[in-house]
């Protein structure tokens, strides 16, 4: 039953950097932009929850804020940041990206302590259920159920509605889409509206897990979400979430094979490397070839 | 000299290396590298680990050269195959895997680093005269790639790299120079950091660092030398001179970043090239 467990757990954190991973992809096929900041929103969506839970009791109501506040904060970092530099070479934007990630962390630490915050009543983590032989907590199949809920509705969004169609066709083509009626100022609205709003959802989903929120816990999750778009084949959703769960597995076992030469956050750069020297244009790509 | 003003002046010196050998990468070639801290390390450790095994300090330096060369070398290879945001996130898998390995190998101390390097016996000053010798004469080698006709070929690949290869700049050939070249001269800046200090730390090389370089790069005019020089400078004396910012170091560093990106993507050496013309104009 222990590989079924580590497989579990693969899966339990493949969902939550799936969460993180499909708004930077999205980011990064409309805009071909590498928002490294979307870790920011991420850490932010923990410390929102974390602080709204705690100042009103609610759980749900700590994760409902993150989500809204993100939405504000993802917009926010759209319109001042990224819209005056869409002219530049990508490089200009990118790098502002990785100064405001540094910028909003070490700011977290300032405003709330290098130490982290804690949940003052947080019973899930240590709910176990007993599952098809599996012992789970209530957090983990949170995590489970909300990644799943949250892509599926978010495919319905891009295939079935009006507005999911003018995205899909913004990213293949924009001046087209544009030409074809699609405001694309508005598709971009929505993109960081609804990516910073997941990722603020897996940062307070993670936050509950650990029963922890610290000002870097973004950090280490941006670069392995920026390995899983890479792999995924940049801007291409379903190939993001299927090097999410990948990786989530490799993690999982590979900190019990090669976790003593090797900690396990250097192992998905040595996954995303191998990927990358094998195939420079990511897994996704194998269909195409 | 005091004490104090030796070891700013020796932390400059290796940082205007780190910054200018990072600058030949990605502001001469446009191969955007964020994990330049991984080949300052790799010398270190190199060094460190020949210098602690009582090899003499010529030698011990000579093999940081190598080993982060030779690791410069490697991720040149990548930059062939991949381009643009692939090869940074790349680089920043490799400063990740650098710190990664490092701790975990017990050989190289692990977490605890290398601690027992002996004085390289050229005393505080003489180490840091060292420093900066060689930090004059990298910045010497940089002026000069840069009117070279090697320098063009590096900026015609920075500039367009199919462009270049119809013309006939060997673009392969000029892209593992570049990571080479740069990356020996960063190795060169571990061996001396390692000598300095007498004690070395996986954590002394972790991606934050590489950042910070790219800061430099960036705040001082991507492929501007003398900019390049005067950003590493002024972004190492900030923390000394302002007790109360090396308290928001980062902060600041963040800052900074998304400003000059915001409102001058050519920073410094753009900034200068502004006002000369404007004065000339006037």
């Amino acid at each position: 039953m222990y590989y079924v467990d580590l497989a579990f757990n693969g899966l339990v954190f493949g969902c939550t950097y799936a969460l993180m991973a499909v708004g930077l992809t999205l980011v990064y096929g409309l805009l071909r932009i590498l928002h490294i900041a979307h870790a920011a929103l991420y850490a932010f969506g923990a410390y929102i929850a974390v602080i709204v839970a705690n100042g009103t009791g609610s759980i749900v109501l700590g994760v409902v804020t993150a989500m809204v506040a993100a939405v504000l904060l993802g917009t926010a970092i759209y319109r001042l940041l990224y819209q005056p530099l869409l002219d530049y070479p990508p490089y200009v934007p990118m790098i502002a990206s990785i100064g405001l990630l540094v910028f909003m962390e070490d700011g977290f630490r300032i405003a709330f302590g290098e130490q982290g915050l804690t949940f003052a009543r947080n019973p899930y983590p240590t709910e176990l259920h007993e599952f098809l032989g599996l012992t789970v907590n209530t957090v983990q199949i949170a995590i489970i159920v909300a990644a799943t809920v949250c892509l599926i509705l978010l495919a319905a969004f891009i295939t079935r509605t009006r507005i999911g169609i003018g995205w899909r066709a913004t990213v293949s083509d924009p001046r087209i889409a544009e030409s074809f009626g699609v405001d694309a100022i508005k598709v971009r609205y929505l993109n960081f509206a609804i990516g910073s709003a997941l990722a603020a959802l897996g940062g307070a989903l993670v936050g509950l897990l650990n029963n922890f929120v610290e000002p870097t816990m973004g950090f280490v999750v941006s670069y392995k979400a920026l390995a899983i778009i890479v792999l995924g084949g940049l801007g291409n959703l379903q190939g993001t979430l299927i090097a999410s769960l990948a990786l989530g597995l490799v993690e999982s076992y590979g900190t019990i094979f090669v976790g003593h030469f090797l900690d396990r956050d250097a192992i998905a750069f040595l996954f995303l490397i191998a990927v990358l020297i094998a195939r420079p244009q990511g897994l996704a790509g194998m269909k195409v070839a | 000299m005091s004490a104090y003003v030796t070891s700013v002046l020796a932390v400059i010196g290796i940082n205007v290396m780190l910054a200018i050998s990072l600058n030949m990468i990605t502001g001469f070639c446009g191969q955007f590298s964020l994990g330049h801290a991984a080949f300052y390390g790799a010398g270190a450790y190199g060094a460190a680990f020949f210098a602690a095994a009582g090899s003499s300090v010529p030698l011990s330096l000579l093999v940081g050269i190598v080993v982060a060369s030779l690791l410069g070398l490697i991720v040149g290879f990548a930059s062939l195959r991949l381009r643009h945001d692939f090869l940074a996130v790349t680089t920043i898998g490799v400063s990740f895997l650098f710190v990664g390995f490092v701790r975990k190998q017990s050989w190289l101390g692990a977490e605890m680093g290398i601690s027992k390097i002996p004085p390289s016996g050229l005393g505080p000053e003489g180490n840091t005269l060292l420093i900066v010798a060689c930090a004059v004469v990298a910045i010497a080698l940089s002026l000069y790639i840069s009117r070279s006709w090697m320098g063009f070929g590096f900026r015609a690949v920075g500039d367009d790299e199919d462009t270049a290869r119809t013309v006939g700049i060997p673009v392969a050939r000029y892209k593992l120079v570049a990571f080479t070249l740069g990356t020996g001269i960063a190795g060169l800046a571990g061996g001396l950091y390692a000598y300095f200090t007498q004690f070395i730390v996986p954590d002394s090389f972790g991606f934050i660092v590489s950042v910070a370089l790219m800061a430099m790069v960036v705040i001082g005019g991507t492929g501007s030398t003398l900019g390049v020089v005067a950003a590493a400078i002024i972004l190492t004396l900030l923390p000394e001179m302002f007790r109360f910012v090396n308290e928001y170091r980062l902060l600041i560093f963040g800052g900074l970043l998304v400003l000059v990106m915001r409102f001058a993507p050519d920073g410094l050496a753009g900034l200068g090239r502004a006002i000369v013309t404007k004065v000339r104009g006037s």
